[in-house]
Formats: C-alpha cells, sequence, structure tokens
C-alpha cells in the first residue's frame, strides 16, 4: 500500500539529518565510497520518499509502484541510506557498506537490497532503463510515474541524450528526470559556477585545464543546460535542490503535466551538509578520517 | 555435395516469429534502432504496432529500454546488426542486462563476412567474442532459417539473456523436412564419423557437411556436429568426439580467437587434449565481395576444412 504522504516539511528535514549522518559513517566505515554526490542529492531522495512517491517496502516489486530509477549508481550511500529510513530493510544493514558478505555493495545492484531498481556504476544508462519501464507502464495501462536521477557525469554520457530524444519522441509524461546538479565530478568542476577563483584563472585556450592540486577545472561545461532539455523536446523546471518545498512542488507539477516527459535540473551542493565537503571535489570519491567524521557528525547533529 | 532444396536467410526468421509467439500469448515487445527492415522486425511492428518501439539509431538506449521493459516483465526483444549490437553497446549488454539477468534477447544480423558488399566495417568477426565474455548470455549461432526459427522460439521461453547472430545472405537451408529440433546445450550430430570431427556454426555447418563427404571419398570418416549454441555448449558432444575421433576442427565464420575455436581449444585444453585445427578468420579484416567470393577468397571452405581434417588427422599420436 502507498505510504501516508503527511510528513511534515520539518520532519522531511530531519529524516534528511538522518540519512546524512548514514551517508558519512557508512563510507567512514567502510574506509571508500561517494559521499559528495551523496549528500548533494538528500533532499531530492527524501521528499521522493517520504512525499512524493506511491511505494511500499514490503513489497519492492509491487508492479504499480513508483519508481526511482539512480542513473548515478555510485551514490550508494544516499540510496542505502534513504531505503533504510524508508523501512526497506534494518538501519544496522548499513554498516555492511561495501563489505564481502553483505548485500551493500560500492555501486547499486538490482534488487539488492530489494528496493534498489537498477544495476548501476557506469555513467548514462539510467534515462534509457527509465524510459523501459515508463513504455512499459502505458503498454500495461498503469499509472505509475518513473524518477530518474541523473548527475552532471551521467548528462555527459551520449547515451543519455539519446533517451533524452527517445523519451520526447514517445511521449512518455510518466517519465521524470533529476539533475542533482553539483557542477563537481570525479576530476574536479564541471564548469566554473563551483570553482572557487570563478574562471578568474582561466587560461586563454578552449577546454579544460589541470590545476597544481590535480584537478581538473572546467571538464565539460553543460550549459546552456536547461535549453539542452528544452530543445530535446521536454518540460523543464530549475530549482534550489535543497529546498524540500520547491523539490514537492516541481515534482508534482511534473506528475501533472502531460504530453512530455519532464526534467527538474536541481541546483545543488557537492558534499551539502558537511563543511570540509561541500564544493570540494576531493570528497567525490574518498572517505573522512576518523577525526573527520567525528566532526562530520557534530555538524549533521539534530 | 550435400544437397538442400531451399536458401533462405537467417534473418528473416526473426520477425514472422516474433509475431506467432506474441498470437500465442507471450508478453514480447520489441526495440529497435533502425535496422528492424533488415533484421526483418518490422513484421513484429507491422502486426503490433503498441509493441514496437524505434529508438532511430542509438544502439546504447535500444538496450537500456530493452533492459527498463524486461525489468517490468516483458520479454524484450531488440536487433540490430552485429557490427553495431553488441559493437556500439557492449557496457549497455553488461551492466544492464548480463550482471542483472534481464530477460533481454538481442538478435543481431549481419554477422561475419558474408555480409559482403558492404565491406570491412560491416562484417562483424568479434561479436560472438564479445558476447562469450559475459556468462549469463545464451549465445546462439543458427545454421540455418529453420534452427534460427526454433532459436528465437527457444530464447522467448526461456528466461534470461540471448544473443541470437543471424546472417545476411540467402544461405541453404539444412533442416528442411528434418523432425530436428533446436535445444539449448545440445550440437546436433549431423554425420557420424571415427576418424576425425568436424565442429561448425552458422552457414559453415553445411560446408562441413560437403567437406565430410568429400573425405568420405578418400575413406576418411567425419563426424559433423553443429555447435549452434556455442553457450551453453555441448561439453559432452564434444569429449566424446576428443575421445572418439581424436581429432578436431572448428570451422566458423568469426576470428577463431575468442569464437568457437576458442571455446573448443579451452574445454579441450583442460579435459582432453587432441590435435586441434581452425576453420575461420584471423587477420586481416575482411574486404567487399560477393559473400561466396568472400567464403573462397578467405578460406572458409568445404575445401579448406577438408584439408584442415587431413592436416590433423596427421598430427594424431596414435
Amino acid at each position: 500500500m502507498a505510504r501516508a504522504q503527511t510528513v511534515s516539511t520539518d520532519e522531511l528535514k530531519s529524516i534528511a539529518k538522518r540519512i546524512r549522518r548514514h551517508i558519512v559513517q557508512m563510507v567512514a566505515a567502510a574506509t571508500s565510497g561517494h559521499p559528495g554526490g551523496s549528500l548533494s542529492s538528500v533532499e531530492i531522495a527524501t521528499a521522493l520518499y517520504f512525499r512524493v512517491m506511491r511505494h511500499d517496502p514490503q513489497n519492492a516489486l509491487w508492479p504499480d509502484r513508483d519508481r526511482f530509477i539512480v542513473s548515478k549508481g555510485h551514490a550508494t550511500p544516499m540510496v542505502y541510506g534513504t531505503l533504510a529510513e524508508a523501512g526497506y530493510f534494518p538501519v544496522e544493514d548499513l554498516m555492511t557498506f561495501r563489505k564481502l558478505g553483505g548485500k551493500l555493495q560500492g555501486h547499486t545492484i538490482m534488487q539488492q537490497p530489494p528496493g534498489v531498481e537498477m544495476t548501476a556504476g557506469a555513467l548514462g544508462m539510467g534515462l534509457s532503463f527509465s524510459l523501459g519501464h515508463a513504455l512499459a507502464g502505458r503498454l500495461d495501462g498503469r499509472d505509475y510515474h518513473v524518477f530518474c536521477l541523473l548527475s552532471d557525469g551521467d548528462s555527459q554520457e551520449g547515451q543519455t541524450w539519446e533517451a533524452a530524444m527517445s523519451s520526447a519522441h514517445h511521449k512518455a509524461e510518466n517519465l521524470i528526470a533529476i539533475v542533482d546538479r553539483n557542477h563537481i565530478q570525479n576530476d574536479g568542476f564541471s564548469d566554473y559556477q563551483r570553482f572557487p577563483d570563478g574562471n578568474g584563472s582561466r587560461p586563454q585556450r578552449p577546454g579544460g585545464w589541470v590545476l597544481k592540486d590535480g584537478h581538473t577545472a572546467n571538464i565539460m561545461n553543460l550549459e546552456p543546460f536547461e535549453d539542452k532539455w528544452k530543445a530535446f523536446g521536454w518540460n523543464t523546471q530549475h530549482i534550489d535542490g535543497h529546498d524540500f518545498d520547491a523539490i514537492i512542488n516541481a515534482l508534482e507539477a511534473a506528475k501533472a503535466h502531460t504530453g512530455q516527459p519532464s526534467v527538474v535540473i536541481c541546483e545543488t551542493t557537492k558534499g551539502k551538509g558537511v563543511s570540509y565537503m561541500e564544493n570540494n571535489p576531493d570528497f567525490h570519491g574518498k572517505a573522512p578520517s576518523p577525526e573527520q567524521l567525528v566532526q562530520a557528525l557534530k555538524e549533521l547533529a539534530d | 555435395m550435400v544437397q538442400t532444396a531451399r536458401s533462405e536467410a537467417t534473418r528473416a526468421a526473426l520477425g514472422p516469429t516474433l509475431v506467432r509467439l506474441c498470437r500465442e500469448g507471450l508478453d514480447i515487445v520489441c526495440v529497435d534502432a533502425d535496422l528492424g527492415y533488415s533484421t526483418s522486425a518490422v513484421k513484429f511492428g507491422q502486426e503490433f504496432p503498441d509493441r514496437f518501439f524505434p529508438v532511430g539509431v542509438a544502439e546504447q538506449n535500444m538496450i537500456g529500454v530493452s533492459a527498463g521493459f524486461a525489468a517490468c516483465g516483458k520479454i524484450a526483444f531488440c536487433s540490430s546488426f552485429a557490427v553495431f549490437a553488441p559493437g556500439h553497446c557492449f557496457d549497455q549488454l553488461r551492466m544492464a542486462v548480463a550482471q542483472p539477468r534481464t530477460n533481454v534477447k538481442l538478435v543481431a544480423s549481419h554477422g561475419g563476412l558474408v555480409t559482403g558488399e558492404d565491406g570491412a566495417s560491416a562484417e562483424a568477426l568479434e561479436d560472438l567474442a564479445l558476447m562469450l565474455s559475459m556468462p549469463p548470455f545464451n549465445v546462439i549461432f543458427p545454421a540455418d532459417v529453420v534452427e534460427a526459427e526454433q532459436a528465437i522460439e527457444v530464447a522467448a521461453r526461456t528466461d534470461g539473456p540471448f544473443y541470437i547472430r543471424t546472417l545476411r545472405p540467402k544461405t541453404p537451408v539444412i533442416y528442411d523436412d528434418s523432425d530436428y529440433r533446436f535445444e539449448l546445450g545440445r550440437w546436433h550430430r549431423l554425420r557420424d564419423g571415427s576418424d576425425v570431427t568436424l565442429i561448425a556454426c552458422g552457414e559453415l555447418v553445411k560446408a562441413a557437411l560437403d567437406a565430410a563427404e568429400a573425405l568420405a571419398g578418400e575413406g576418411i570418416q567425419a563426424r559433423v556436429l553443429n555447435a549452434a549454441s556455442l553457450r551453453p555448449m555441448d561439453r559432452d558432444a564434444l569429449l566424446a568426439a576428443a575421445r572418439e575421433t581424436g581429432a578436431i576442427v572448428t570451422a566458423e565464420d568469426h576470428f577463431v580467437h575468442g569464437g568457437l575455436g576458442g571455446l573448443v581449444a579451452e574445454t579441450l585444453a583442460e579435459e582432453h587434449a587432441v590435435p586441434v585445427a581452425y576453420v575461420g578468420m584471423r587477420d586481416p579484416y575482411g574486404t567487399s565481395g560477393t559473400w561466396e567470393e568472400l567464403l573462397k577468397y578467405f578460406g572458409l571452405t568445404p575445401a579448406a576444412i577438408a584439408q584442415a581434417a587431413r592436416d590433423v588427422i596427421r598430427r594424431k599420436t596414435v
């Protein structure tokens, strides 16, 4: 049965804080993992599982469920932390993350644990997979919605745009892409929007460039991003991805939109909630030290 | 020479077989990347327009969409040319199909040298190697259109990932008027013999039969096995052939490394080593020509298989 969607915004904020604590604890315990892009998408996942989506933790494969398909498969700490909070499996299991014999692999595995929709880890594949779910729902006369979470990196893969083109072509109005637009990726800064120096030290040549510390600046600028989606035939919204009211309103508007797939571009902060991780490419794929974990938990306390 | 009544392209089996199975109630969908006219998938689209999904020239997306359908309980067929799928979409086949074992069936036409006039870039000589590298995939290379129809039906009725390789030209039909039924993991013994075993797949099964006929004229009795089911393979038939005939020739329209030759060599080296000779492509790649000219030019012929058999028999340790 569908979850009662009566959770208040204050309650959502407190759930999000718990999920953030799970994220840093899991990654610290595993001494590896991807905290940055997990922390940036916490509000998106929390809003979906506790307000927007129709789903049943006791029946993960319920055919009429709304789907949350995570293309950025490295964001497992966010996925597992949210599923545990939503009641798909015990919170204690989170500490088996990335451990031999556990069910919580470093990148997502379909239905392991139940509730994980897609095997992912190679970027760019989620939107196609989501389109298959969306078209199957239409064929079967089911009224579910498919929410697909994409990253900056996903948006650089060609397959994402193949899927974007065909989703609009097939008028997959039950498909909603959500972009966790944190502007930071594995090697560094996607563009100049979160680059500490602005574009002040930009060299006099096109393309990306490697900084003294080894990070790359301006890896692949996606702008004009919203216009790209519009040009591909999508209904677009562009919001603050940490503002629950904005997220919920945007997702509900997207659900109500007909004749086109919808995308909600969420401006987010990589590492959101932990001061030393925010906008820091180092924590795309690195665990905090034990001392850093103590500080993170202090910052994320209720 | 073994005579056959007719020739037909194995690719012609796809659309009509899917139509028949869907009419019987199988929950089939078909995703297409702008080659359905050539792979015959459009015949399914004509009959079941609501179940046919063109995605344009976008093979990666085709595999991903198919996997999504499969995750919702559909039997998801898709088709293209073998150079494009798996050629363009190995990662998608690996992560969206092989690892989660989604119920996706890729039927790729234009396998091999016999694609012909289109030349080297259009001639898939690596697709079987790519697909055999992923253990969850069943990999089938039918010998003729009759076997192709049966293999497609087995794929539709068997849960899990399948790769079926079909061919462009009209090749001889060897299973007309036959009670043969394709079975996963079974290599059909088309001819018995005790001196050497010729193991072939695809259109070279007919060439192997012709080679066996020629060898019989010299007093050499060759067993012929149709290795259409490359995975699961027929280990028992292979080991029996090694024990009972003591020499093996493989024949395939594909690079011998990573294809049937590699598969046979790996198994025999571990379980029962006997001399093996390989008929197939090595280096260089193919070129343009009619399919029959190309088979002759690159030595994928009954004569080449017979010569390989004579050579490998000489290497037997008696």
